[in-house]
């Protein structure tokens, strides 16, 4: 194809967000963030002069539409990048397919850690950028006993193994850990039990709806100890929608929420708001969605406008793949693809009022590449744990 | 003194599972336990209860009073819906599954796309009481109380009343008590009716302690249903017997093991039941009384 017809074709991302279903509330957001950042681009004349255009699907909080609509947009769309995924489970099941028909995939998700593949490209925050900030500044504050509950689930239990080895690093003991199955809603042992083992610190890993009625049966036994959550607040806003104080003397690390108080957040936030009025919340996904496709465009621009994931990834090798985000400036980590980020210190407050104690810039995604993950030299294609690292 | 603490520790997970339990099943007693209605839409009952219940309460009207609102909700639904729908199904069990399956997800996904993902729930009042080492929440026993209550009011409506007479009359041998007189549908009617209003007073009382989402039901119809099958046919003499069984399997599992030892404890004894008494612990109760 001559250059010049080539400079007229768009360039096709691929979306594939949860707009229906039990994930809808946290996703929608993420949508919106990616026509955000397409529409601003186009305005400004596309990426390396062609526009930019979003085919989406709406993947039902259904792990086999993921499925289905990763084998469509790669296939029929014939998309140049997908952004695509919610859950692990949700991605776990769609990355085979883009591994096997060769895509090109941005997850941007705050996540359990841990894949090491060359089609993916990961945007979201990893256990060691959310708790190896909130945990050493919690267990300075109140005290170095620390209880964990958990969601009895792969999200759950690597991130519980995440907290108890930085506990331990740390000079601290551990008061107890219970996995609870997804889908309980009554808490009157965990609580006593709670109670019973005085922690100084509750880590908080619960999932889904049904067991965020924890907080509430928590506040009404007047179990008062302070929490910390790489999950809540930063994805699903609890803090809004719970009645105060179930929520009070949480302390939550994300990589961005609406509520930062800067001058490059406002104006993100209120260009958003001219957007999309009715938007209930601005959580990190959206965020990590909107600052993607600005890094896919400067990656693009780098490699002369080349769309091929070998070019793009050629650029990622040399390091300096950065984004100016409204979280501050964030860099790709070419061994294992996945971002730095400014870490913020949300603290909800009696009234559920959001204040932030503490800021961390530039935490890198270290885990991955200190195991020995290294894309630049070879594509294992797989996800590891603290526990089952990658063979040396 | 710690023993006394750990003991009263127990006996108050004893009471709270147990009560979780018999409020569960409460509603789901009547209308499968009984009447034989395999609902799988009992859980979108329990959701009308706790929607309508906090929806009220918001507008200022006391709880107690909202969760009557609740009830009555529900029971209206209940008694539409047994109309339209199940009254035509009493001879055909497996359709009642589909139907009530189909009804299930039409509810719930229906309140997903006009009420939105999730509802702001009211505080859970009364605060807290400490005692010993612990603290309570006061309403936990306030849910005590009222699963006790319920099950009273379940025993003089079914066993000394003569609606109760009538219904356990229509249900058994339908044809005779209508040569006797007896309008036998309103019968059917008001009994899946009352079921229905049990099953929206337990949603209704578990809001205040819960997330308010449309698929909340699916928390309780678990319970609902091993409760009810190993407490068989009988309202009063199932549930409660059921009740406290399951109850101090689970609250003794969960204390020692946690959780997810209370979830396979209860399984567990639910099959051990089963296996035993096929026709749960009324059955062999009433058994050996005739």
């Amino acid at each position: 194809m001559p250059p010049a017809a080539r400079a007229a074709e768009p360039i096709k991302l691929g979306v594939l967000e949860d707009q229906s279903g039990d994930f809808a509330l946290a996703t929608i957001g993420k949508v919106h963030g990616i026509q955000l950042a397409a529409d601003e681009i186009n305005a400004a004349g596309g990426i390396a002069g062609r526009k930019l255009e979003l085919v989406i699907y709406d993947t039902q909080s259904d792990n086999t539409r993921y499925q289905e609509f990763m084998r469509r947009v790669l296939q029929r769309d014939k998309a140049d990048v997908v952004f695509a995924g919610f859950s692990s489970a949700s991605r776990e099941a769609y990355r085979p397919i883009a591994d096997q028909l060769n895509g090109f995939v941005f997850y941007n998700n705050q996540y359990e850690g841990g894949v090491c593949d060359a089609h993916m490209m990961v945007t979201g925050a990893v256990p060691e950028q959310q708790f190896s900030t909130l945990i050493p500044w919690m267990m300075e504050k109140f005290g170095k006993k620390v209880y964990t509950i958990a969601a009895d689930y792969n999200f759950g239990q690597i991130s519980a193994e995440w907290v108890r080895n930085i506990v331990k690093e740390n000079g601290g003991s551990m008061a107890g850990e219970e996995f609870i199955p997804l889908g309980v809603s009554q808490f009157s042992s965990t609580i006593q039990n709670i109670q019973k083992a005085k922690p100084d610190i509750l880590i908080t890993l619960l999932v889904g709806t049904a067991q965020s009625s924890y907080y509430e049966q928590a506040a009404a036994s007047d179990l008062r100890v302070p929490m910390g959550s790489s999950v809540n607040v930063g994805q699903a806003y609890e803090h809004k929608r719970f009645k105060p104080p179930s929520l009070a003397n949480m302390y939550v690390t994300t990589n961005w929420i609406e509520e930062v108080d800067d001058q490059k957040s406002k104006d993100f936030v209120a260009k958003w708001r001219a957007k999309y009025p009715s938007e209930p919340y601005i959580n990190q996904e959206a965020e990590n969605s909107y600052l993607a496709v600005y890094l896919y465009k400067s990656m693009v621009e780098r490699a002369g406008g080349s769309t091929k994931r070998d070019d793009l990834r050629k650029e990622v090798a040399k390091g300096d793949v950065c984004v100016e985000a409204p979280e501050g400036k964030v860099c790709l980590d070419p061994k294992s693809q996945h971002m730095s980020h400014t870490i913020y210190l949300a603290k909800v407050g009696d009234d559920h009022s959001i204040s932030f104690p503490k800021t961390w810039s530039d935490i890198k995604p270290y885990w991955l590449g200190a195991a020995g993950c290294d894309l630049t030299k070879k594509n294992p294609n797989a996800q590891y744990t603290p526990s089952s690292p990658p063979p040396k | 003194m710690p023993s006394f603490d750990a003991a009263f520790g127990f006996i108050y997970q004893f009471g709270d599972a147990c009560a979780f339990l018999v409020l569960c099943a409460s509603g789901l007693a009547i209308i499968f336990g009984m009447m034989g209605v395999i609902n799988l839409a009992h859980g979108e009952f329990i959701m009308c209860g706790a929607y309508v219940t906090v929806t009220v309460a918001k507008a200022g009207v006391p709880l107690g009073l909202a969760v009557l609102c609740g009830a009555l909700a529900s029971g209206a639904a209940g008694i539409l819906l047994e109309r339209l729908v199940i009254r035509h199904l009493y001879d055909r069990p497996l359709d009642t599954i589909v139907a009530t399956w189909g009804i299930s997800l039409i509810a719930s996904q229906g309140t997903l796309i006009v009420l939105g993902p999730s509802l702001t729930d009211v505080s859970t009042p009364l605060g807290s009481v400490a005692i010993g080492g612990l603290s309570y929440s006061v309403y936990r026993f306030a849910l005590m109380a009222a699963a006790a209550a319920i099950l009273l009011a379940l025993y003089v409506l079914f066993n000394r009343s003569r609606f109760g007479v009538l219904a356990r009359a229509t249900i058994q041998l339908p044809h005779m008590a209508e040569a006797l007189g007896v309008d036998t549908r309103l019968i059917y009617s008001l009994t899946f009716g009352i079921g229905a209003a049990l099953a929206g007073a337990t949603g209704g009382l578990y809001a205040p302690t819960m997330t308010l989402v449309p698929t909340m039901g699916a928390q309780f119809i678990m319970e609902a249903f091993v409760t009810v099958v190993v407490g068989g046919g009988d309202v009063f003499l199932g549930t409660a017997p059921a009740g406290v069984l399951l109850g101090l399997v689970k609250a003794f599992m969960t204390t020692w093991q946690g959780q997810l030892a209370g979830q396979i404890g209860l399984l567990v004894a639910v099959i051990g039941v089963i296996r035993v008494l096929p026709r749960g612990i009324s059955g062999l109760i009433l058994r050996e009384r005739a």
